[in-house]
C-alpha cells in the first residue's frame, strides 16, 4: 500500500514536468475556425400584443442608471401591460455582467434582451455561436436603414444580417482638461504626441501630473488613442483588416510612443477607477485625461461642471478629424421567453424618442442622424457634429474592432508591456494573439 | 453473523444516494474538466449549442507553461506558491503567538478571544473591501507616517510592479529536479538505514535520474522558452497576504489554544519543577506535543490559500496582474475570453496543487487508523 502511494505521489509530482516537456517549441495556434454559413432565422415582426414580463440585462448601474430608467419609463408609457425586470450587474465596461450573461445563455436561460457593445464583441461571441436573430426585417420595417449611418450599420452587421439595435454612440478619443488650470500653468492642449511630450516636461517641473491614468482597461483605452494618433485612421483600420502587420515598424512605434507617454502618468494608476482619474484633472493634480465621453456625463451630472467653461475637451493628440466610436446596443437572443415584449423593447431603443430620452442623461449622443440636438449639452452637440462629418473608426477597448478572445489576450500583452516596457516584444506578442484569435491570417 | 451482513446491506443502501451524487457532481465533473482541458474548445464559436471540440492532447498545458502569451499564468503560479507559503507561515506564527499570550490567562481573555476570532466570521468580500481602503495608495496605512510629521508613504500596496527574488523561468525544470533529488535522496537514506531493499533501490534510481537531469540533461535539451523570462515574488501580493493572515490567524489561535488547554497540567508542572522557564516549556514541550494540530492547521490553511479568488477579486480586481492567482486567471480566460479549454487546463493544475496538499494528509490519517 505504501509503495503504491509513494508511486502515486511521484507520478503526481512528475505530471507538470511532463506537460512542460511535451511537444516542441512551435506555437501551434489553431486559428479560429471558419463558421460555416447556415441560414440564420430572421426576427418575426408579429409576435402579438406585448404583455407579461420583460427582462432587460445590462451593466448600467450607479451613475448610468438614470438614463436606463428613463428609457424603461418611456417603454412602459407605450406598453403599460409589460412588467420590466431591470437586471443589472455592476462593473464598468460590463466586466462582470458579461460573465454572468454567458452562464445564463449556456444554461438555456437567456434574458429577453441584453446590453452588448456593438461590433465584434457581439459578433465574435454571440453571432458566431448562432444564438442571435437577424434583425434586418425590423430595420427595414422601422425605416432604420436610412436614419442610422451606413458606417455604423456595416460595423454592427455581417453579410448574414444585422444583429443589434444601437442605442447610443460614445467617442473614445477625447482628451479632457480644465481650461483655467491650463492657463495658470501656461500650456495649451497639445495637437500631437510630440507636443504633449514637450509640455509634459514643463508640467512635471511644476509638480503637475501631465496625464492621469486609471485601472488596467484605461491603459488599453489610452493605447487605442495613441495608436490612432501615431498611425492615422487608414493604418489603424489596417491593423484590424490585416493590411498592416502588428510587427511592422509603425506598430512598434505605437508601443514606443506609449512607453514615452507612460513616463508622464501617475504612479498609482492601477489602483484608481476611471472616475478617480477624472477627479485628478478636475482637482488640479493632473493636466489631461484621455477617456471616453462618459467622462462628460460624469463631470456634468455628478460633479455639476459646465461643459465648455468649467471643463474643455479636444480630440486626443493627433486624431483631429477622426471619431473613434463605440456603441451600446440591444439584441434579440434565440429562444427568449417573451418575444413580443422584446420586439417592442427594440423598437423603443431604436426610436428617435427613445434615443433622445436616453442619451442626454447618459452623456452620449444618438446613433441616429435625425436626433433633436437641442436636448443635448454643449459637449454632446459638438460630438454629434463630429460624428456626422468625421472619419469613423472603431474602438478596441470597447469591443468594436476585435472579438473577446483578442481583447482579453490584449490586456495580458499590455500587462506584460507595463512590466518590461519592451515595444518589440509587445508588438510580437500582439501579432501572436492576433493570429490566435483570427484577426489576421498567418 | 447474519445481523452484520444485513447491517452492511442497510448501510450500503443508505450510502448509495450520496455516493452516486458524489460520483456525478464531484468526480464526474473533475473528469469532464480534465477532458475539456485536452480539447481546443474555445476557438471561434465557443458558445454554440453544440460547440466543436477537437482533442489536442496536452497542447493547452504546454502552451500554459511554455507559450509566449501565457506569461501571466506563470507569474500567477509563482504568486500562488508564495500566497500559500506566507499564509501558512503567517497564520501559524501569529495564531500560536496569540494562543500562548491567551494561555497565560490575561484579564479579559474571553473578550480578546472573541475579538481575535471575529474576522473569521467575515466573508472574503467584506475583508477585501475593508483592506482595499486601508491599502489605498493615498490614504490608509500610507498616512501613518504623517502622524509623526513625516512624508506620506508611497508604497503601492496592491499595484506595485516590483518583484524580488527573481529567477529565470527557463531554469524551472532544473529547480524542480533538484527539489525532487533532495526528496528522493531522503528516501534512499531512509531505506538504507532501515534496511528496506525496494525503497533503497527506488530512492537510488530516482535521485540519480533527477541529479542527472539537473546536472547534464538540462543543458543538453532545448530550453523550455526561447527567451529568458523572469518571475519572482511580487511585492503587491504583500497587501493580500496581510489581509488573509488577519482573517485567519484567529482561527489558528483557537486551534492552538484548545491544544494548549488540552495538554495535561502535570506536564507544565513537572517542566517547572525541572527548572524550565516559560520559553523552554512552550518551545520544547508544548509546541512539539501539538504537532497533530499544526499539521491539520497547515492543511486547512493551505487549502484556503488556493481559494483566495474572492479576496483578490474584491481587493485588487481581476485585472490586476501583480496580485494575480491562477483561479482569477481561470475566470478571465474562461468567462471573458471564452477560452474554455485553457480555463479547464488551469483548473486541473489547481486541482493537482490541492492534491499535493491533501495526499500527505490522507497518508497520515490512513497510517494513524491502521
Amino acid at each position: 500500500m505504501k509503495k503504491g502511494l509513494t508511486l502515486m505521489i511521484t507520478l503526481l509530482l512528475l505530471l507538470p514536468m511532463v506537460s512542460v516537456w511535451a511537444g516542441g517549441q512551435q506555437e501551434g495556434a489553431a486559428a479560429a475556425e471558419e463558421t460555416e454559413t447556415v441560414a440564420v432565422p430572421d426576427v418575426e415582426l408579429d409576435y402579438g400584443k406585448p404583455t407579461g414580463d420583460l427582462e432587460i440585462f445590462s451593466w448600467w448601474a450607479g451613475d448610468e442608471a438614470p438614463a436606463l430608467n428613463a428609457l424603461i419609463d418611456l417603454y412602459n408609457d407605450d406598453y403599460p401591460q409589460v412588467e420590466v425586470i431591470n437586471a443589472t450587474v455592476t462593473g464598468g465596461s460590463g466586466v462582470n455582467a458579461k460573465a454572468v450573461l454567458k452562464t445564463r445563455m449556456l444554461g438555456g436561460d437567456p434574458p429577453d434582451s441584453f446590453q452588448v457593445h456593438a461590433g465584434q464583441e457581439l459578433i465574435g461571441t454571440w453571432v458566431a455561436a448562432e444564438r442571435m436573430l437577424d434583425l434586418t426585417p425590423l430595420f427595414e420595417s422601422e425605416g432604420w436603414m436610412d436614419v442610422f449611418p451606413e458606417d455604423l450599420i456595416n460595423l454592427i452587421g455581417t453579410e448574414n444580417g444585422i444583429w443589434s439595435v444601437p442605442v447610443n454612440v460614445h467617442r473614445s478619443n477625447v482628451m479632457w482638461y480644465i481650461p483655467e488650470n491650463l492657463e495658470e500653468w501656461g500650456v495649451e492642449a497639445p495637437q500631437s504626441w510630440d507636443e504633449f511630450l514637450n509640455i509634459a516636461e514643463d508640467l512635471e517641473a511644476q509638480g503637475i501630473t501631465p496625464l492621469s491614468l486609471a485601472t488596467n482597461w484605461t491603459v488599453n483605452h489610452l493605447w487605442e488613442s495613441v495608436a490612432l494618433g501615431v498611425l492615422g485612421a487608414d493604418k489603424y483600420d489596417g491593423l484590424w483588416n490585416g493590411e498592416l502587420s502588428w510587427t511592422s515598424e509603425e506598430a512598434v512605434e505605437v508601443w514606443a510612443t506609449l512607453d514615452e507617454v507612460l513616463e508622464y502618468t501617475n504612479d498609482d494608476f492601477s489602483s484608481l477607477s476611471w472616475q478617480q482619474a477624472t477627479d485628478l484633472v478636475v482637482g488640479g493634480d493632473a493636466a489631461f485625461n484621455i477617456m471616453g465621453d462618459w467622462a462628460a456625463g460624469y463631470m456634468s451630472t455628478t460633479l455639476n461642471l459646465q461643459p465648455g467653461s468649467d471643463y474643455m475637451w479636444a480630440a486626443s493628440p493627433g486624431t483631429d478629424g477622426v471619431f473613434m466610436f463605440l456603441a451600446d446596443s440591444f439584441g434579440f437572443p434565440k429562444g427568449v421567453k417573451n418575444p413580443a415584449a422584446t420586439l417592442a423593447w427594440l423598437k423603443t431603443c431604436g426610436s428617435k424618442e427613445g434615443q433622445d430620452t436616453f442619451n442626454p442623461l447618459k452623456g452620449s449622443i444618438s446613433s441616429r442622424t435625425d436626433s433633436d440636438l437641442s436636448k443635448y449639452n454643449d459637449y454632446s452637440q459638438s460630438a454629434a457634429e463630429d460624428f456626422a462629418d468625421n472619419r469613423i473608426v472603431g474602438s478596441l477597448a470597447h469591443g468594436v474592432t476585435a472579438n473577446e478572445g483578442f481583447m482579453n489576450d490584449f490586456a495580458t500583452v499590455m500587462e506584460m508591456f507595463l512590466n518590461n516596457r519592451n515595444p518589440e516584444q509587445a508588438a510580437n506578442a500582439a501579432q501572436a494573439i492576433a493570429i490566435q484569435n483570427g484577426i489576421v491570417s498567418r | 453473523m447474519v445481523g452484520s451482513k444485513r447491517n452492511s446491506v442497510y448501510s450500503m443502501i443508505v450510502l448509495l444516494p450520496s455516493l452516486i451524487l458524489l460520483l456525478i457532481f464531484v468526480y464526474g465533473f473533475i473528469g469532464n474538466s480534465f477532458y475539456v482541458s485536452l480539447t481546443d474548445w474555445g476557438t471561434g464559436a465557443a458558445l454554440r449549442e453544440n460547440p466543436v471540440k477537437n482533442l489536442i492532447g496536452l497542447e493547452n498545458y504546454r502552451r500554459l507553461f511554455t507559450g509566449a502569451i501565457h506569461e501571466r499564468f506563470r507569474q500567477d503560479l509563482i504568486n500562488a506558491i508564495f500566497y500559500s507559503l506566507f499564509l501558512v507561515a503567517g497564520t501559524l506564527g501569529l495564531g500560536l503567538f496569540l494562543a500562548i499570550m491567551l494561555d497565560k490567562g490575561p484579564k479579559g481573555e474571553n473578550i480578546l478571544r472573541t475579538i481575535f476570532l471575529f474576522p473569521m466570521a467575515l466573508s472574503f468580500v467584506v475583508t477585501g473591501t475593508i483592506w482595499r481602503w486601508i491599502f489605498s495608495p493615498k490614504g490608509g496605512v500610507n498616512l501613518i507616517p504623517t502622524w509623526f510629521g513625516m512624508e506620506r508613504g508611497d508604497f503601492l500596496w496592491l499595484s506595485s510592479r516590483e518583484k524580488v527574488a527573481l529567477f529565470n523561468w527557463q531554469s524551472v525544470p532544473q529547480i524542480i529536479a533538484l527539489i525532487l533529488f533532495v526528496i528522493f535522496a531522503f528516501m534512499l537514506y531512509g531505506g538504507w538505514k532501515n534496511g528496506r531493499r525496494t525503497q533503497t533501490i527506488w530512492g537510488a534510481v530516482l535521485s540519480g535520474l533527477m541529479l542527472f537531469y539537473a546536472a547534464v540533461l538540462h543543458y543538453l535539451l532545448p530550453p523550455i522558452l526561447p527567451y529568458a523570462e523572469f518571475h519572482g515574488f511580487s511585492l503587491a501580493t504583500v497587501g493580500i497576504i496581510i489581509a488573509a493572515v488577519w482573517q485567519y490567524s484567529g482561527y489558528t489561535m483557537a486551534l492552538y489554544l484548545a491544544g494548549l488547554r488540552g495538554l495535561p497540567v502535570a506536564m507544565y508542572e513537572s517542566a517547572k519543577m525541572d527548572g524550565a522557564g516559560d520559553i523552554t516549556y512552550y518551545l520544547k514541550i508544548a509546541i512539539p506535543n501539538m504537532w497533530p494540530i499544526t499539521l491539520s492547521a497547515i492543511i486547512i490553511i493551505s487549502h484556503i490559500s488556493l481559494k483566495l479568488f474572492a479576496l483578490i477579486f474584491s481587493m485588487a480586481g481581476a485585472d490586476n496582474a501583480s496580485t494575480g492567482h491562477p483561479s482569477v486567471l481561470m475566470y478571465l480566460i474562461t468567462f471573458r475570453a471564452n477560452n474554455f479549454a485553457v480555463g479547464a487546463a488551469i483548473s486541473v493544475i489547481l486541482f493537482l496543487m490541492a492534491a499535493l496538499f491533501i495526499i500527505p494528509y490522507l497518508i497520515q490519517s490512513y497510517r494513524a487508523r491502521r
